[in-house]
Order: structure tokens, then C-alpha cells, then sequence
């Protein structure tokens, strides 16, 4: 099959989808690669880098519409886009179904099938197609740059000799993909971090990332967390205990970055026009939830704007498209694995598999239908895998009651096992000599003292201690020894091959033990 | 000459120098100086025996021993670490071969003491010395129960020997190492074991010496055939189990000796390699009986679930980097390290790294090679600190704080499919938490599935790469990178 990938239509944006090594892998896959001339220019991938890996530099968007049986491109297509798909085509990009239905039922009409790369399901075996997890992933991380390229100071503290530095001090509100990235980024820059969630089980996460996770005096229960990993509205009361909490933090802060969203909700918002009246003039606030409204209702929606107190606050909706190469080798590769999916066979053959989850929750539109949403699943979110977890925890009295219980069996065991070996030690003693029955208990004894002695061995000495046991072992050189003195030439000739073997044995087995165990040196 | 009493404190001596010699082992300085008390003990045991009372044809002996003792002092001067387990099973069959011929002298000594003593010749003149003397004080029941020992001492012996032997040309190589059997299976073990007691009631009622002969062909036949149905990575508990039986084997010659000091020692031997087995079991989550009745290698997997992800591979320079960024990193040796002799090219790995300020360890799973302990040995030889080597309880729970992991040459003993998929063949054996690391890199020669034939999906999973190539190739590949 043809996998062509067009170029954007609108100007801010400079990602592409495909680049030379994903078109390398698409070619494993039986993939035959078509680029319309370009494409990558602003990611900068020129065309012949492309030709450079097999792909074929087409001229117009129509000559791929026209050749290709997969279109794959960036941002949810155009209505002139749309109208050039045809019947059979399939169309991979972002979508936003629930913005954009008219468009998805248009598809649909024409009888194409579209994968909304945001559709992918949040489930493990799908998170190497979670494009929306790697674009966060770069946002997160782009808007603590660009915070840091409008504050006026180091992020990190320095003691000069001209005088010291105090750390920036940066809060990430929504400890999402995003929020982490941001964090990452922020305490690597050597800022001093907090961070906000609603959900307060990802405060693990988030002090393992190096930051403080800001906790809430708040008495009653608010589970934040959603379905599918994701934040749900919280309550009056919870939300204004938040504020307070925000309201105390407001002038501290140097940078405050905010990540909250809801999914298909407007965002809400968490940093107040007195919060942002409250800021040391120079501060910044990136938020990252432009696009919904944002976080903070100064916020203007791609433009970074000034406040009278001389606060900077901006509203980009484009950090990916910033960093474009990084972030259109992540979306290809998100893109590539989806295709390599859809190629089960890798034969270049493209199998729609709509039993698959991951294929049929992403496909908004197959054979002439709307297939979205996708139907209901039972999606547990991690808060509640947690909670299923807690009765696990035993408390004291069941541990003392389980051990009591394990002692008890073993007791149990133990003597029936003494019983049952008393026993058979009292039927050989009731037919065997007295001769053999003081052999027999030495026997006995010695066998007790080997099981008591070799427990103790240590495992990394078990080879040595076959060695060791092989040279003991030799002992049967005795036997041959007092044998060896007979007048029958058989007995001797036998007796003198086990002397023999059995000086082997003792002779190599010691040696060889000590060589082994010289070899054990401490550090 | 040496009075018995002298002959005996000896004796008594020598048992408890052997207990400390092996009650040593627990921990590796202490080693160093039980070895010698084992030593001692020998020299004192034999010193004892040749210079006792009824012992003779010293110029035998003699020859005998020093004959034997350079051969032992060459191949221990000689032996490869990583021939360590051939070495051991070859001086099993060693023990197994000397047992079924002692037990063949006893028998022929005793024909030869009883026609002397029914023909009314007196002690004196019939002129015994040594274990022909104890013979012929021996009642009719002191007899009967003489022949069992004997039947026992060949029968284990015989099955030592062969086994042994078996054993180690599967670990040389010189052998297929799958399991394979002749039609008939196991039944044809159950029979022969059938015929073997047959013949030693037959013995035990007065038939001659071919009785025993043809216990010890047919009890060859038996450990030739079922370590034959015993393969790959079972071979470690086949060792310890041709240990145990080596120890049984002296013991009961022991007996026919009446020689205490044999006795304890075979009993000694024979729980060591008895609780060996069991740990080495233990360490597979297999019942002892399993093992013997059946190798994993012939069956496939059937049944076991999918498998989700690619195996993707990566190159020394993906491995070097993540190396860089490590702060700790912990090895995980298979025997694929032994075999591509690579322990010296993780030494240096190790090495170099420690001198990066990494914290560097080894995780050994108990059942790792085909010896139990056989990776601590062959990582000291390569001068890697035992104190970085640890046990699999000692550090399952450190793997989710550990940057990197690297797998040298192990397959099963780091399949999470043994936790998380009951239909596996391996399901509940304990594993090396490997995969909870941040990234784990798997050294394999190529992509096919390991010994055991079963499909491991540590190698699917998002955070593992496979750095394919020869071990000790890629390792030294991986040095010159760093």
C-alpha cells in the first residue's frame, strides 16, 4: 500500500508526519512512502532527505490524495481536504471529533476511514501511539523554556561575587503528561518546584520528579481522578479550599505554569485575576490550557500579553509546532506504530481490524458510517486499582493468625514426619543385628548433621561445595584400601582401579576447590 | 603399625574435620580455611587406614596413589572455570565406579572366606587380614544383611557411574544435550529396576556372583537411560542429584565395610547434594519426581499467552549512552555468558563502570548455569568482588530502583511470564524482577527462544532492547565505547 502524507495548511504550523527514519520503518511494514514537495521544510526535513530514504517527492496535494491509500498528516483536516478523499481512503491525523463533527460525518459520506491519533485509548499497549501524551511531553517541556525566556533571572540560585541569586520558584498546576514534563524541566534548570493536582495519588510521581507536591487542608473525601486518567470537576468546596491555597502561594511564585484540563469541558479556572494582581511584577504565567479558555481568564489565546503589573502572560497554543523536528519525530513514530499495527502481517497489506481496541476506539469513521464515540468500556483508573490493592494489607491479628496457623502445620508436619521415621527406625531395629544397628544410628546422625550443616552453606558457594564434596567423597579409597591386601588377583586388580580413581577424586576435588575459593576476593 | 583405638581416634578426628570443612562454606573467607581442615582430614583417614592394622601390599598402594593424585593434580591445574560442571559429574562417576568394584570384592572375598571357613580351617591359618577378617566373624544374619549393603552399594554405583558419565558428555557437549529416551520411556526404567531387585533377592537366597554383575549391568543401564531423558536446564539439579547418589553410594559401601568413618562421610555427601537438589528444585518451582521423569526442552508451549510489542533491537553505542546516564546498573549472567566465555569482558565492564562512581551488581538466580553457584565461580575467576554478587532474594526488590540491567546469555530465569501467565510451562517459578527497571538491555546471540523453547516476552517489553551478537564480542564491542 501508498502511505502519503501532505503538507499543513495552516502557516503556524510546522510539524509534519512523517520523517526520513519513520519512512525507513513504514518500508519494513511493505509500505510503499509518498510525501507531497515541502512537507518537512519546517521541520527542517528538506525533500531530498526524504528521496535520500526511499520516499517519492510528490508536487501537488492532489498527486497524494490521488496515489496514496493512507493519508497521514498533523492537525485535523481541512474541508477542502476532506472533499478529496475517496472511497476506501483512509485518513490519519488529529481530529477532535467532538469539535469537529460535521467534518467527521463529510468523511464518513465519502466513504473513507479516519483514525484520530487523539482517540487512541489510554491503555498501555497503546501508549506508543499516544500522540497527545508526546506532544504534552513537549509543551510541558517548551513552556518552561519559554517562561524562563521571559524571566528576567537565573532559575538557578547562584552566589556570585557580585552577589547572590535567589532560585526561581515555579508552580506547575495539573501534574499531567504536561505538568511532569514541566517539571522535569523546571527542576533541571535547578528551579525550585511545586506542584498542584487534583489527584493527590500522583504526589508519588510528582516528588520523584524532584518537586513538592502542594497538599490541601481539606477534610472530606474528593477523589479528582476520572476516567482513563484524567482529572474530573472537582466541588465547591474543594475548589475553593484549592484557591485559598493558590491565593497564599500567588506571591512567591516566580513562574507559574498551568496544565489543568477536563476533558471535553471548557477549562477551569484556578488562577484568579487577584492571584495574578498579587505576582512580583516580572513574573510569568504559561498556560497551557489556552486553547479551552484557559486556566486563567487574562490569558489571550495564542499571544503572550503583559499585565499592568507588569506580569507576562502567555497563551501559545502551539508549543509542539515550536519545537517542530523533536516533535514531528515523536508524532511520526506515535503514527508509524499505529501503521505498523494496522499491518499485522507486515506484508503492506492494511487490515481495519475493528475488534482490536486500540484500532476501534481511534476510528471515528469507517465503511460510510460515524463510528464515534467508541462504545463503553470498563477502564479502571489507577486511583481505583489502588483501592482494590488496600484489603490486601493484612492487619496484626490476621498475620499473628496466619503465622500461628503456618506453625501450627508445620508442627504438625514435623512430627508426623519424627513419628513415621521412629517408626521404620523401629521396624529395621526389630530384624537387624545389634552390629548393624550402631552403624545405622551413626548413619542416621551423620545425615542429620549434613542437613543442618549444608543449609548454612552460602549459595554463591555451592560449587565449591560440590568440589568439596566430590574430594570427600574419595573416601571410598578405604574400602579399596582394606581390600586391596587379598589373596584373590581380581580383588586386587579392582581394588587397586578404585585406589586409583579414588586418589583422583580426593586429590583433583581439593585442589580444585582451593583454586575456586582463592578466586573470591572482596572489593 | 597403628593400633585399632589409635585407627579409630583418627576416624573420629577426621568426621569432624570434614563437618567443618563443610559447615565452612558458609561464607567465603571462612572457606579459605575449612578447605584445609578437609585436607587434613583426608591425609589423616588415609594415613590412618594404610598404616593400620591389615593392610597390605603397600608398593600397590603407593603406585595407585601417586598415580591418581598427578592425574587429580593435573586436571585441577588444568580444568576451565566454565568446564567446572563436566569436571564435577566426571568425578561422581569416578566414586559410582569405585563403589560398584568395591562392592564386587566384598562379594568375591566373601565366597572366598566362606569356602575357607566351611572347609574347618582356623582363623590362623587361613591367614585373613583386614576386611577378610571381619568377614569371617560374621553370623548367618550379619551375612544376609552384608549382601544387602552390597546389592545397594552396586546398584547406587552403578547408577552414579553411568549417570555421571552421561551427565558429562551433556555438559561437554560430547553429547545432544535434549532429552531424548528410547521407546518405552520411563516404563523401561521402572522395568529394569523390577529385573534389578529380581536379581537381588536371587542374590540374597544364594545365587553367585553374576547376580550382582548383572545388577550393576542393568543399574548402568538405568542411570545411563534416565539422565539421557533429562535435558538443558535441568542439568543443574542433575548434578546435585548424581552428588547425593555418590554420597548414598559411599554410605552404603560404608556398610559393607562396617567403617564408620565411611559411613558418615557418604552421609555427609549424600544430604549435600539431597538439599542442593532441593534448592535447585525450589529455584524452578518443579517437584523433584518432575524433573526426573521429564525435560521441559521437547515440549513446545502450547497454550501460553500472546504476546503484545516488537523486540527491538539496539546497537553498543544505545547501550554505552544509557550506561553513561546510569547511576546503577545491575548484570544479570546466564549460561550464555559461560559459554561465549564472556566473564572476563564483564569484569572489565564492571570495572569500568565502578571507576565511574556506578553502582554496579550482579543478580545470580540459584538455578543460573548448569552447576549450582557455577556463575559465583566463574565472575571470581574474572576477579568481579564477591561482595557485588548477589543471591535473587538479596536484590529482587532493588530492580525498581536500578537504571539499567543488563541480561548476558539468561533466558527463563528473567521471564516475567513465570509471575504473570499460569499457562506458562515455568508459571510460579521465581524469577529476576528485571523488567521493573527503567531499561533492560538483553545480550542474545539471536532472536529464537532459549533452552527451554519457551517464548519469553520480557523481550516485547516497551522498556527492553535486545543488543543481539555473541556476548563476549558485544561486550567488548560495548568497552571500547565507553
Amino acid at each position: 500500500m501508498k502511505f502519503g502524507v501532505i503538507g499543513e495548511h495552516q502557516d503556524s504550523e510546522a510539524r509534519v508526519a512523517m520523517t526520513p527514519a519513520s519512512a525507513a520503518q513504514l518500508q519494513k511494514l511493505g509500505h510503499e512512502c509518498v510525501i507531497q514537495a515541502g512537507a518537512g521544510a519546517k521541520a527542517d526535513f528538506a525533500d531530498d532527505l526524504y528521496r535520500d530514504a526511499g520516499v517519492e517527492v510528490l508536487d501537488s496535494k492532489q498527486a497524494v490524495f490521488d496515489q496514496a491509500d493512507v493519508i497521514a498528516k498533523v492537525r485535523p483536516p481541512s474541508e477542502e481536504e476532506v472533499d478529496m478523499l475517496r472511497e476506501g481512503q483512509t485518513l490519519i491525523s488529529f481530529f477532535y471529533p467532538a469539535e469537529n463533527e460535521d467534518l467527521m460525518k463529510r468523511a464518513a459520506d465519502k466513504g473513507a476511514s479516519v483514525i484520530a491519533m487523539d482517540m487512541v485509548p489510554r491503555i498501555s499497549r497503546a501508549q506508543k501511539m499516544d500522540a497527545l501524551s508526546s506532544m504534552a511531553n513537549i509543551a510541558g517541556y517548551r513552556a518552561v523554556i519559554e517562561a524562563a525566556n521571559n524571566f528576567g533571572s537565573f532559575m538557578t540560585g547562584q552566589v556570585t561575587a557580585a552577589g547572590k541569586v535567589p532560585p526561581a520558584k515555579i508552580l506547575v498546576v495539573g501534574a499531567g503528561v504536561a505538568g511532569l514534563a514541566a517539571i522535569g524541566a523546571a527542576t533541571s534548570l535547578g528551579a525550585i518546584t511545586y506542584a498542584f493536582d487534583v489527584r493527590p495519588e500522583v504526589a508519588e510521581q510528582v516528588e520523584s520528579m524532584g518537586a513538592e507536591f502542594v497538599y490541601l487542608d481539606f477534610e472530606g473525601e474528593d477523589d479528582g481522578a476520572g476516567e482513563g486518567g484524567y482529572a474530573k470537576p472537582s466541588s465547591p468546596e474543594f475548589r475553593e479550599a484549592q484557591l485559598a491555597k493558590f491565593r497564599e502561594m500567588a506571591p512567591d511564585m516566580d513562574i507559574v505554569i498551568t496544565t489543568a484540563l477536563i476533558p471535553n469541558r471548557e477549562a477551569p479556572e484556578l488562577w484568579t485575576e487577584d492571584m495574578v494582581k498579587a505576582m512580583k511584577p516580572g513574573s510569568v504565567i504559561v498556560d497551557l490550557a489556552a486553547e479551552k479558555g484557559g486556566n486563567c481568564k487574562m490569558t489571550v489565546k495564542d499571544e503572550k500579553i503583559v499585565t499592568d503589573n507588569n506580569v507576562t502572560i502567555i497563551g501559545y497554543t502551539d508549543f509542539p509546532s515550536r519545537m517542530a523536528k523533536q516533535s514531528s519525530t515523536l508524532y511520526s513514530t506515535n503514527v508509524r506504530h499505529m501503521m505498523a499495527d494496522l499491518t499485522p502481517e507486515k506484508d503492506g497489506q492494511i487490515v481495519h481490524n475493528m475488534e482490536d481496541q486500540v484500532i476501534r476506539d481511534s476510528t471515528i469513521a469507517h465503511g460510510g458510517e460515524v463510528t464515534w464515540p467508541p462504545p463503553k468500556r470498563e477502564s479502571p483508573s489507577p486511583k481505583k486499582e489502588q483501592k482494590s490493592e488496600k484489603p490486601k494489607k493484612k492487619t496484626a491479628e490476621e498475620k499473628a493468625a496466619e503465622e500461628a496457623e503456618a506453625f501450627k502445620k508445620q508442627t504438625q508436619q514435623q512430627v508426623g514426619m519424627l513419628a513415621a521415621g521412629g517408626v521404620l527406625l523401629l521396624l529395621v531395629g526389630a530384624v537387624a543385628p545389634e552390629s548393624f544397628m550402631s552403624h545405622f544410628i551413626v548413619f542416621a546422625l551423620a545425615c542429620f548433621v549434613g542437613f543442618q550443616v549444608i543449609w548454612g552453606v552460602a549459595h554463591s558457594l555451592h560449587t565449591p561445595l560440590m568440589a568439596v564434596t566430590n574430594a570427600v567423597s574419595g573416601i571410598v579409597i578405604l574400602g579399596a584400601l582394606l581390600q586391596i591386601g587379598s589373596g584373590n588377583w581380581i580383588v586386587v586388580i579392582l581394588s587397586f582401579v578404585s585406589v586409583l580413581i579414588a586418589s583422583i577424586n580426593i586429590v583433583g576435588g581439593f585442589l580444585v576447590t582451593r583454586r575456586m575459593l582463592s578466586m573470591f576476593v572482596k572489593s | 603399625m597403628i593400633g585399632l583405638g589409635i585407627q579409630s581416634a583418627a576416624y573420629i578426628v577426621a568426621t569432624i574435620l570434614f563437618i567443618l570443612a563443610l559447615g565452612g562454606l558458609k561464607d567465603e573467607e571462612s572457606a579459605k580455611r575449612a578447605i584445609w581442615y578437609g585436607i587434613v582430614g583426608m591425609a589423616l583417614a588415609v594415613f590412618a587406614t594404610v598404616f593400620g592394622p591389615g593392610v597390605q601390599n603397600l608398593l600397590i598402594i603407593l603406585v595407585a596413589v601417586a598415580a591418581g593424585g598427578f592425574a587429580g593434580w593435573f586436571i585441577a591445574g588444568k580444568v576451565q572455570m566454565t568446564e567446572m560442571p563436566q569436571l564435577v559429574a566426571a568425578l561422581h562417576s569416578f566414586v559410582g565406579l569405585a563403589a560398584v568394584f568395591i562392592g564386587l570384592n566384598a562379594d568375591i572375598m566373601l565366597g572366598a572366606v566362606s569356602a575357607m571357613r566351611d572347609s574347618g580351617m582356623s582363623l590362623e591359618d587361613a591367614g585373613l587380614t583386614g576386611f577378610g577378617e571381619k568377614l569371617w566373624n560374621k553370623d548367618t544374619v550379619e551375612i544376609a544383611i552384608l549382601k544387602v549393603e552390597v546389592f545397594l552399594g552396586i546398584f547406587i554405583g552403578a547408577v552414579t557411574f553411568t549417570g555421571s558419565i552421561i551427565a558429562f558428555g551433556k555438559l561437554a557437549g560430547k553429547v545432544d544435550g535434549k532429552s531424548s529416551q528410547l521407546p518405552g520411556g520411563h516404563m523401561l526404567n521402572l522395568g529394569s529396576v523390577i529385573a534389578c531387585l529380581i536379581l537381588g533377592i536371587l542374590y540374597y537366597n544364594g545365587a553367585g556372583i553374576w547376580a550382582p554383575v548383572l545388577v550393576a549391568i542393568i543399574a548402568g543401564f538405568i542411570g545411563y537411560h534416565l539422565i539421557m531423558g533429562i535435558g538443558g536446564a535441568d542439568m543443574p539439579v542433575v548434578v546435585s542429584m548424581l552428588n547425593s547418589y555418590s554420597g548414598w553410594a559411599a554410605a552404603a559401601i560404608g556398610f559393607t565395610l562396617e567403617n564408620d568413618l565411611l559411613i558418615v562421610t557418604g552421609a555427609l555427601v549424600g544430604s549435600s547434594g539431597a538439599i542442593l537438589s532441593y534448592i535447585m528444585c525450589k529455584g524452578m518451582n518443579r517437584s523433584f519426581v518432575s524433573v526426573i521423569l521429564g525435560g521441559w526442552g521437547g515440549e513446545s508451549s502450547g497454550g501460553s499467552q500472546d504476546i503484545d510489542g516488537e523486540m527491538v533491537a539496539i546497537d553498543a553505542d544505545g547501550v554505552a549512552d544509557a550506561l553513561q546516564d546510569a547511576d546503577s546498573v545491575i548484570i544479570v549472567p546466564g549460561y550464555g555468558m559461560a559459554v561465549a566465555q564472556a566473564q572476563q569482558a564483564v569484569s572489565e565492564l564492571t570495572k569500568k563502570l565502578r571507576d565511574a562512581g556506578k553502582k554496579v551488581r550482579f543478580a545470580i538466580h540459584p538455578v543460573a548455569g548448569r552447576l549450582p553457584g557455577h556463575m559465583n565461580v566463574l565472575l571470581a575467576e574474572a576477579k568481579v568482588p564477591y561482595d557485588i554478587v548477589l543471591e535473587m532474594d538479596e536484590i529482587n526488590d532493588d530492580f525498581k530502583d536500578t537504571d539499567v540491567v543488563i541480561v548476558i546469555g539468561s533466558n527463563d530465569i528473567v521471564n516475567p511470564a513465570a509471575n504473570d501467565d499460569p499457562g506458562s510451562p515455568i508459571a510460579g517459578m521465581p524469577v529476576l524482577h528485571v523488567w521493573e527497571a527503567n531499561q533492560v538491555f538483553v545480550s542474545k546471540r539471536g532472536s529464537g527462544t532459549g533452552y527451554s523453547g519457551i517464548e519469553n516476552p520480557l523481550f516485547y517489553k516497551e522498556n527492553t532492547r535486545m543488543f543481539y551478537g555473541d556476548a563476549k564480542e558485544s561486550v567488548n564491542e560495548l568497552l571500547k565505547k565507553l
